[in-house]
């Protein structure tokens, strides 16, 4: 039998490592959305002392190489520091499964932000941004890279969705070019307020709609 | 190592049949003259003949007469040359407006994109979450400058057939021409052009276990249409090129071999193949019409889960079937037909299609749904979706 992809990324398909759900993570980060494809999300358990990454585990609703590219992930997180597991890049991650067919390399990205943004919830719930940086609209316009268009497939910064940002005394205003009746309008709405919500220094997060 | 692929994505590619290759042969041995070598020698008498029975055969399953087929390379050139041709002989008698549904195939729908960006408006009407086409927006998309209405037949990967009829009657009244795109439905259902008002047809060959590269375009007579194509005067200087007439052949004994007991075993297959995905898998939806469907096709979302991952798994097990993820595609793009009927990313992402054939068996079906059963509930359980929604 022949298949696209290198022995490694099946085998690890196959048997995906660290798979499952983690009660009470000590981070935890999603990435993608179902409704415009695939998505994964990655648990952490670090040592509060060390800030050694004790347990990792993984859920993907996602193709073969979003699942191969998460295992192999957790492979590498694992017994690292969070600075260091930080530093671990999709092309790391793609070189270690002996390489994936390059049009894959979108749904194998989703992998590694998953782990980085497991490790940002992590750090904000301990306190542990460094000179706690203010929201800004840059921040916030960088948040909202993560939220997906079901639309197109791509974010809904690259896709032009988002009008308008305002961040005022904690209170972000996001303006999107949607109608409030759209099919995804809850959905966005949604997945915005919680890439958002968790700052720091936000308090308050509104969406608007177009008519 | 599996000694055997049990194939189930017939939409896509059938195995040849023996017996179209058994017709064919002589053709490429014995009588490979040209068939408009006719006046030059005897040879070419032989392969005029051959060419004509085979375009007779294939006419009499249409209640079409013989000259008003043409053979062509399949149907991506059919519906290349229905639109493209009758656009170019209308657009200054009558104006540049076409309209397709939204859930063509991309022969059609990537025509009608085509021709946009040389200055055609085209219309993409509507499709009920069925499948089933809007016809009071096809009434009315209809203006004084339509010059072809082109709706398949049945539709490639949820299986819902039109009806051709009601459609044929809308643009029959409103005098505009119709084209239909027949591939999926071409010998599993019939069409009767001297019944339904319907001027131009795309068939293949290659959905009937007959050979690749071969197709058919009908083309009622008087219908204006231009040569798309430049070149030599073949096809009664309708088609420009060199004749295939072993594929002719083939493709007329393909035609021959489906029997209406073979369709029937077929939805057999579909049926079976159905029922046990909605009884025995939770979290199932149906794609495309239960009732207006062609036999030869099941298309089910399994929910929660990807449609690479579970094509991979199946692969691995020696099954072969396709799904509307965009993960599947090559344009990373899910799905137009399940995004057509009002699904969104999500019922693309874990959709499944089955299309039968002549060599698959009842053993078939029950083996896939045995390890579509297994595989989802595997992919499940890691699906960070499942839990909140079971």
């Amino acid at each position: 039998m022949k298949f696209p992809y290198s022995e490694k990324v099946l085998e690890h398909f196959k048997n995906p490592r660290n798979v499952g759900k983690m009660e009470n993570p000590d981070g935890k980060g999603l990435e993608g959305s179902p409704a415009c494809g695939d998505m994964v999300a990655v648990y952490l358990q670090v040592n509060p002392e060390t800030k050694v990454i004790d347990d990792v585990k993984f859920e993907s609703y996602g193709c073969a190489s979003n699942i191969a590219t998460a295992s192999i992930i957790t492979e590498l997180a694992k017994g690292k520091t969070i600075d260091e597991a930080k530093e671990i890049s999709w092309k790391q991650a793609t070189e270690e499964l002996g390489g994936l067919p390059p049009v894959k390399a979108h749904c194998s990205v989703l992998a590694v932000e998953g782990l980085r943004s497991a490790i940002r919830d992590y750090e904000e719930k301990h306190g542990l941004v460094s000179a706690k940086e203010p929201t800004t609209e840059v921040v916030v316009r960088n948040r909202l890279k993560h939220v997906m268009n079901p639309m197109a497939g791509l974010d809904i910064v690259r896709t032009e969705l988002v009008t308008k940002i305002d961040v005022k005394e904690g209170s972000v205003r996001i303006l999107l070019d949607l109608p409030s009746n759209h099919q995804f309008a809850a959905a966005i709405r949604e997945d915005i307020i919680e890439k958002i919500q968790s700052l720091w220094d936000v308090t308050e997060v509104k969406v608007i709609f177009a008519e | 190592m599996l000694d055997k692929t049990v194939y189930l994505d017939n939409a896509a590619s059938t195995r040849l049949d023996e017996r179209v290759l058994d017709a064919m042969k002589p053709y490429y041995f014995d009588t490979y003259a040209v068939a408009t070598s006719e006046f030059g020698y005897s040879m070419g008498i032989d392969a005029k003949e051959g060419l004509e029975s085979a375009r007779a055969t294939i006419s009499s399953f249409l209640g079409a007469t013989a000259d008003e087929i043409v053979l062509t390379s399949g149907e991506t050139e059919s519906s290349n040359m229905a639109i493209k041709g009758v656009a170019s002989a209308l657009t200054k008698k009558k104006g540049n407006h076409i309209i397709v549904s939204k859930i063509e195939d991309f022969p059609v729908l990537n025509t009608a994109r085509a021709l946009e960006k040389q200055g055609y408006k085209a219309d993409y009407i509507s499709v009920s979450p069925e499948g089933v086409l809007d016809l009071e927006e096809l009434e009315s998309a209809i203006n004084e400058n339509t010059t072809l209405v082109s709706i398949q037949h049945a539709n490639q990967e949820i299986g819902t057939l039109q009806d051709l009829k009601a459609i044929a009657e809308i643009c029959k009244e409103k005098d505009v021409l119709l084209h239909t795109d027949a591939t999926h439905s071409f010998t599993r259902v019939p069409i009767d052009v001297s019944k339904i008002p319907v001027d131009l047809v795309t068939m293949s060959a290659h959905t009937i276990h007959g050979p690749r590269g071969v197709g058919a375009l009908y083309i009622r007579e008087g219908t204006p249409i231009h040569k798309w194509m430049d070149g030599g005067f073949q096809e009664s200087n309708r088609r420009a090129g060199l004749e295939n007439i072993p594929g002719a052949v083939g493709f007329a004994k393909a035609v021959e071999l489906v029997t209406p007991e073979e369709n029937k075993f077929l939805a057999s297959l579909r049926d079976h193949t159905i029922k046990r995905a909605e009884e025995e898998v939770p979290h199932v939806t149906l794609n495309g019409s239960r009732h207006q469907r062609v036999p030869q096709n099941a298309n089910v979302t399994f929910h929660y889960v990807e449609g690479e991952s579970m094509t991979l798994h199946l692969d691995m097990r020696g099954f072969a079937v396709s799904t509307g993820s965009a993960c599947f595609s090559r344009s990373l793009e899910a799905s137009h037909v399940i995004m057509g009927i009002g699904g969104n990313h999500e019922r693309a992402h874990g959709s499944l299609r089955f299309s039968f054939g002549r060599y698959n068996t009842m053993d078939d079906v029950d083996g896939i749904i045995d390890a579509v059963k297994e595989i989802v509930a595997q992919l499940r359980a890691i699906s960070p979706l499942y839990e909140k929604n079971k």
